[in-house]
């Protein structure tokens, strides 16, 4: 088959980027540390270049290219859109905490943008291969991100649990795709799923392999029980590293599990939807429970993490259109609120203080009542307390699972939800009712300022205006 | 009946428009926030005053109605209006959240931008929660007064504040999530989320108590009812005096609303299943609790223990409607016990706002709640003393106030349902007069308690203001209540024909 430059226009947004991250660790080299915020801008600006082209592309149809290993629809330019701006808020965020620090390096950026290349080919995969490629590039970045600080050893010690328990979680999830390659013969997701349909495949081996797929994507999620790395990579890693990894990738994620099982292997929804069933029960009680005994700030919203990864599986697991789009409006929503709520903890850090644990939130209203109104904002919309967008969130995958006649299962989520809110409540608590032990002057620069301004008012936004972007959620799947 | 401008939205808004503005003002002009604060309460009172001028009491129909879509996808609208019963509550929260405002007026040094703010925002929450006709925005009204409380609570209150606003906040928000599965599961099988379909909506037996219960945990929370009212005692004590008036004046009605409102035309049938369980609840809840009340030290507290029982009074009165109706009696005797119940609901809200302002009179001097520090406060107070035998007689059901005119039609309803019911309920006619005018002997007469006692002022311009106009409150509703019990008159003999007919 030939190739016209103009079949290819579907992947612009990724060939764009592509050459521009080339071409930014290219200028780097020549950058001094005076300079370096050159990177930043640029990367920014590639960023931002993406989000048109993605724009420009995007269509009500579904293109498929490439020998039908790569797709664009509807649903990943959603989701592009979406992991595109809320990495801009993770770059802007991480810009003034990597200088104090004396790590701004233009690697974070090249990493970054190299980690968002890899999700976007995720995102649009149509096939295995393509999503274990996606998968490994912004795995090896998340690797190289965690241990960026080189000095620190907490640092270099949870790259190094993150890499052994990634490699295996790769492997478990490849051994899985050959499972069902091995069934099907096929590896485009179409194909697969034509030939799961039509009954001739070995039922057994289907199974086996979707069973370690499963694992594979929760790994990827941090669903209890492969939930081990999560704490300790968010803990160890920089703030600034563990704002990127804790919010943009879980949109990835969702793309991993709605290509992989819904596209791949629909039809075995009686299978999976069990398996999530199991998953998204334990991840909500344990992340729920055990978020409420910490006192370091990182790994209490990373146990947070898990918790709200057991609500996305509820939407997942319905198993229909309405459930697939509420549990999008939870993933995009969720990585936003997480960006916002780690960007804030980058903002009490400065020189030789690395702010991490819940005491150093501390009387935040006296010290800066904007700041501690932002992440009241962010920590009631993760608790799930209306008017803020996080109750929306989870009043549609409710809705969703109740849809399917599981009301058992919205009883139970909800049940969880009440101890989670017990967490964040006491986080709120300690802003404003605890007097600050630490006087010293929250200084940040103006575009920091702006960009949580826009993340903490889109909570309030979002949640009292869901109906556009549940619109774009609905539109992605035809609703 | 459509409204010709959105004079509910404006209710709504204007509040929490203002407490915008307050909040933005900051602290660096303390008086500026006051100002602007007040102006926007009385603002948003005099815009309320058209609801009662412009309503017409011979209907049940809803009334300035505004409906928009607001989440199309799930039929979720943005739908408000009132009836009969919920136009009252609203004029009551606006009526009290001015004084509330002028309550914290020099009381409140630190943060008064955001504790003014706080109290604004929730004004039109609150309203929200009243005027809202689709089950998912009362729903998230009804959450997001749980974030302003929680701040208020916490920041201003007192020394074990942080104890009594988690367990405010975890109480009230484990009773309403419930409440929000059984919504999610009525709009699936009426396929709307309006608050009136579900009215209409035929259920099992076996559904309706479901969501019963649901909705019980909801409410019974907030009311609160015995055994769940533990979190109000230690809310009360810790609060700001602000933050108790609203919390006793009106998030407590709120919950008796949520029954009016949700429970009875929803799931009658299973209200008339259960209607012994409520009805113990609240005997419980008068009698027993009327007894802890009597043996409270701290003067918050007997308040709180109070407020209780008061509210066991409005819970009896609607559900002894089913014991009456069964016995074939005339449907009027159902009809009083609610409007009764209702009468006691804005007659609770105004007396309980009096006594908490008066004990934040003395707190404001003393700093200190405890009955037994002081004594003999109507030698050095006597205006103060004055207004406080007065609201203490209020508390206590003395004829002539509006707290006679609820308990006396309920304890009337009582008798058409079951003697003994009523004989329960009439006992607080004597625990009631017990503990609050004992409280009123030892903390206003006898010796001048003690030094400090001694030396206090009496109450300025400013209290006298607020007290004043309770106080009128208190002795219009008392002596002719006709007006009240006309607005809402259609609207509860429509509710006692609704509950009548069994939707199995």
């Amino acid at each position: 088959m030939e190739y016209s430059l103009a079949s290819m226009q579907p992947a612009l947004p990724e060939i764009f980027l592509l050459s521009a991250t080339c071409l930014i660790l290219v200028i780097d080299l020549f950058l001094s540390d005076r300079t370096r915020l050159v990177t930043y801008g640029l990367s920014l600006a590639a960023l931002i270049g993406t989000i048109a082209l993605v724009q420009y592309v995007s269509a009500p149809t579904r293109e498929i290219l490439f020998d039908g290993s790569f797709v664009r629809d509807p649903m990943s330019d959603v989701l592009k859109t979406g992991l595109l701006l809320i990495t801009l808020f993770a770059f802007v965020y991480a810009k003034d905490y990597l200088r104090e620090l004396g790590i701004l390096r233009g690697e974070y950026y090249v990493l970054g943008l190299f980690a968002v290349l890899g999700m976007m080919v995720m995102i649009s995969a149509n096939n295995f291969l393509t999503v274990y490629l996606g998968l490994e590039l912004l795995a090896l970045c998340l690797y190289a991100l965690v241990a960026f600080n080189r000095d620190s050893t907490k640092g270099a010690e949870a790259a190094m649990k993150y890499f052994v328990l990634g490699a295996l979680a790769s492997g478990m999830l490849l051994y899985g795709i050959s499972m069902v390659y091995g069934a099907t013969g096929e590896l485009n997701f179409p194909e697969v799923a034509a030939v799961i349909a039509g009954g001739q495949a070995d039922q057994t081996v289907l199974v086996f392999g979707l069973v370690f797929i499963v694992i594979g994507v929760s790994f990827k999620f941090g669903a209890v029980p492969f939930h081990m790395w999560v704490p300790d990579v968010y803990h160890g890693a920089p703030t600034a590293v563990t704002l990127f990894l804790g919010s943009a990738p879980k949109i990835a994620a969702f793309a991993l599990a709605m290509r992989l099982l819904v596209d791949g292997m629909g039809s075995l929804l009686v299978q999976w939807q069990d398996m999530l069933i199991i998953l998204a029960v334990l991840s909500m009680a344990l992340g729920n429970l055990v978020a409420i005994a910490q006192t370091n700030l990182k790994r209490m919203l990373a146990y947070s993490t898990i918790s709200h990864v057991g609500f996305i599986f509820l939407g997942l697991l319905a198993g229909t259109d309405k459930g697939y789009s509420a549990a999008m409006f939870y993933a995009i929503t969720y990585a936003l609120t997480a960006a916002g709520g780690f960007g804030v903890i980058t903002m009490l850090s400065r020189k030789g203080f690395d702010a991490e644990n819940i005491d150093d939130l501390k009387g935040l209203n006296d010290r800066s009542a904007w700041l501690a109104f932002m992440m009241m904002l962010i920590l009631f919309s993760m608790a799930g307390v209306p008017p803020t967008v996080g109750f929306f969130a989870k009043l549609f995958v409710l809705e969703a699972v109740v849809s399917i006649d599981m009301v058992w299962l919205a009883a139970v989520a909800v049940f969880f939800s009440i101890i989670g809110a017990f967490y964040y409540i006491r986080a709120v608590k300690v802003m404003y009712f605890d007097k600050p032990v630490d006087d010293a002057p929250l200084v940040s620069s103006m575009d920091t300022q702006v960009a949580m301004s826009i993340n903490g008012l889109a909570m309030l936004g979002f949640g009292l205006f869901p109906a556009a972007l549940l619109g774009v959620c609905r539109a992605a799947f035809g609703l | 009946m459509t409204a010709d401008w959105p004079i509910l939205s404006a209710i709504i808004w204007l509040p929490i428009l203002g407490g915008a503005l307050v909040l933005g003002s900051g602290d660096r002009a303390p008086n500026v926030s006051r100002w602007l604060a007040l102006i926007f309460a009385v603002l948003t009172f005099l815009v309320s005053i058209p609801l009662y001028t412009g309503f017409d009491p011979s209907t049940a129909e809803m009334q300035f109605v505004e409906k928009m879509p607001w989440v199309p996808a799930f039929d979720v609208y943005y739908y408000l209006g009132v009836d009969g019963i919920s136009m009252p509550l609203i004029l009551l929260t606006t009526f009290i959240s001015i004084l509330v405002i002028i309550a914290g007026w020099e009381v409140i040094q630190y943060k008064p931008s955001q504790y003014m703010a706080a109290f604004l925002i929730m004004e039109g929450v609150m309203v929200g929660v009243f005027a809202a006709l689709d089950a998912m925005l009362f729903y998230v009204f009804w959450e997001a007064m749980l974030i302003p409380m929680f701040i208020i609570i916490g920041v201003w209150g007192g020394p074990n504040r942080v104890y009594a606003t988690i367990k405010f906040f975890l109480y009230t928000f484990l009773g309403s999530v419930f409440m929000l599965v059984a919504l999610i599961y009525m709009y699936f099988q009426s396929g709307s989320m309006e608050i009136l379909a579900f009215h209409d909506l035929k259920l099992s037996l076996t559904e309706q108590v479901l969501i019963f219960v649901a909705f019980l945990l909801a409410f019974a929370v907030k009311v609160p009812m015995w055994p769940v009212h533990t979190w109000l005692p230690d809310a009360h004590v810790e609060a700001p005096t602000g933050g108790s008036v609203i919390l006793a004046a009106i998030m407590l009605k709120i919950g008796g609303y949520g029954f009016l409102r949700f429970s009875l035309p929803i799931t009658p049938d299973a209200s008339n299943e259960l209607d012994w369980l409520i009805i113990t609840m609240s005997l419980i809840a008068v009698v027993y609790i009327g007894f802890v009340a009597l043996v409270q030290q701290d003067m918050k507290k007997l308040i709180a223990y109070s407020s209780i029982a008061h509210m066991g009074f409005v819970t009896l009165g609607f559900f002894i409607a089913f014991i009456i109706m069964a016995r074939n009696d005339v449907d009027s005797g159902a009809v009083m016990g609610m409007q009764g119940g209702m009468v006691q609901m804005v007659s609770h809200g105004f007396i309980s706002a009096a006594l908490f302002l008066c004990v934040g009179v003395l707190y404001d001097r003393l700093h200190s709640r405890e009955i037994g520090d002081y004594g003999g406060v109507v030698n050095v107070m006597p205006w103060f003393a004055a207004f406080m035998v007065f609201f203490a007689m209020a508390n206590a059901g003395l004829p002539g106030t509006s707290g006679f005119v609820g308990e006396f039609m309920v304890i009337l309803a009582s008798f058409r349902a079951d003697f003994w019911f009523a004989f329960l309920a009439a006992t607080t006619l004597i625990v009631g007069a017990a503990y609050t005018l004992w409280m009123v002997k030892r903390v206003v007469y006898g010796e001048v308690g003690s030094e400090k006692v001694g030396e206090m002022q009496d109450i300025n311009k400013r209290e006298a203001l607020v007290l004043t106009s309770l106080a009128v409150a208190v002795l219009v509703l008392g002596i002719w209540p006709a007006p009240l019990i006309e607005v809402m008159d259609a609207s509860i003999e429509n509710l006692v024909k609704h509950i009548a007919v069994t939707k199995l």
